[in-house]
């Protein structure tokens, strides 16, 4: 879709800044000088066409109580759609992407404890036959910036 | 910890602000809590880190950063508290994580993920990064698939 000037400003402002009070779409429509009907409908346009993916919290995985992980497996070319039908099965898994490396397939999990984490991983060993997972839990996070959405809700 | 009622508030909060007049109104009468209770837990879990963010999510290729690259550093142990940190401070990387490097597949101890317009922005922001740093073993990774994404749900797996 294509972005008026005000829907870019929209979009800069409410990255960082949706107000916390009981008329958020107004007070956004004052300092923008707009009216709350006229927000209410860009919003809705920016959400029904994907712009915005999604609108209000972003929690923080860890504060939340979960656990999270980085995996990474070599897939052959001609397993790449039934592994990942098995590995996106998982709700924890939020993010899966094929990258140019050896290991080729790329996903982030996250469960509600460490346990699940281990028992979510014997279950795509055991699904796959790939024994092979690059388990890489973060162990030190130096930066996560806020106006990117690339796996920032996730905190694997 | 949080108590029962905070996990049926993040459940809520979860499915988007409603695109109504009062957003915080209508999800607080399907949760049998008052506005202002529900504007308080909000800024309080904003005050306390469970909400990172409050705001959109936004999907950053339909605003012109249409190249990112995950890239991977091998950091000798003693200096990666230096040089995560130094890489945090450049504007194109978004993240910077030290994760367990698992010799010798995988001899990488740092990731970061760099936005640039084109793939070969990518590679000058890695290449900026290395002299930066005095870190030379690293290689990047570009994603030639989305196969998932989605926003994570908590609390909604029994």
């Amino acid at each position: 879709m294509t972005l008026d000037s005000l829907d870019k400003q929209l979009l800069n402002l409410i990255q960082s800044h949706l107000p916390i009070v009981p008329e958020p779409y107004r007070k956004l429509a004052e300092t923008l000088g707009t009216t709350e009907e006229d927000i209410l409908a860009r919003l809705k346009r920016l959400i029904e066409s994907g712009v915005i993916r999604r609108l209000g919290a972003i929690f923080d995985s860890r504060q939340v109580g979960y656990s999270g992980t980085l995996c990474a497996l070599k897939v052959p070319a001609e397993r790449i759609k039934e592994v990942a039908a098995v590995i996106n099965s998982f709700p924890g898994v939020t993010h899966n992407y094929l990258r140019d490396h050896p290991y080729n397939m790329w996903f982030t999990l996250l469960v509600e404890s460490p346990a699940r984490l281990e028992a979510t991983l014997e279950e795509i060993k055991k699904r796959t036959g790939i024994e092979d997972i690059l388990h890489l839990p973060a162990s030190r996070i130096f930066k996560i910036r806020v106006n990117f959405d690339l796996g920032e809700d996730e905190n694997a | 910890m949080l108590s029962q009622l905070d996990k049926e508030i993040i459940r809520a909060l979860q499915e988007g602000l409603p695109l109504v007049s009062r957003p915080f109104l209508a999800l607080a009468e399907k949760l049998g809590i008052t506005e202002d209770e529900l504007l308080a837990k909000v800024q309080d879990f904003a005050e306390r880190g469970v909400i990172r963010r409050f705001g959109a999510a936004v999907r950053h290729q339909d605003l012109g950063f249409v190249s990112n690259a995950m890239v991977v550093w091998q950091v000798p142990e003693e200096r990666i508290e230096e040089v995560g940190r130094l890489m945090a401070t450049f504007d194109e990387v978004s993240h910077c994580y030290q994760r367990p490097a698992r010799p010798p597949d995988w001899p990488y101890n740092l990731f970061t993920v760099v936005h640039g317009q084109t793939p070969e922005d990518c590679r000058e922001i890695a290449a900026r990064l290395s002299r930066a740093s005095g870190i030379a073993s690293y290689r990047l990774l570009f994603s030639v698939a989305e196969l998932k994404k989605s926003s994570m749900k908590y609390f909604v797996e029994k």
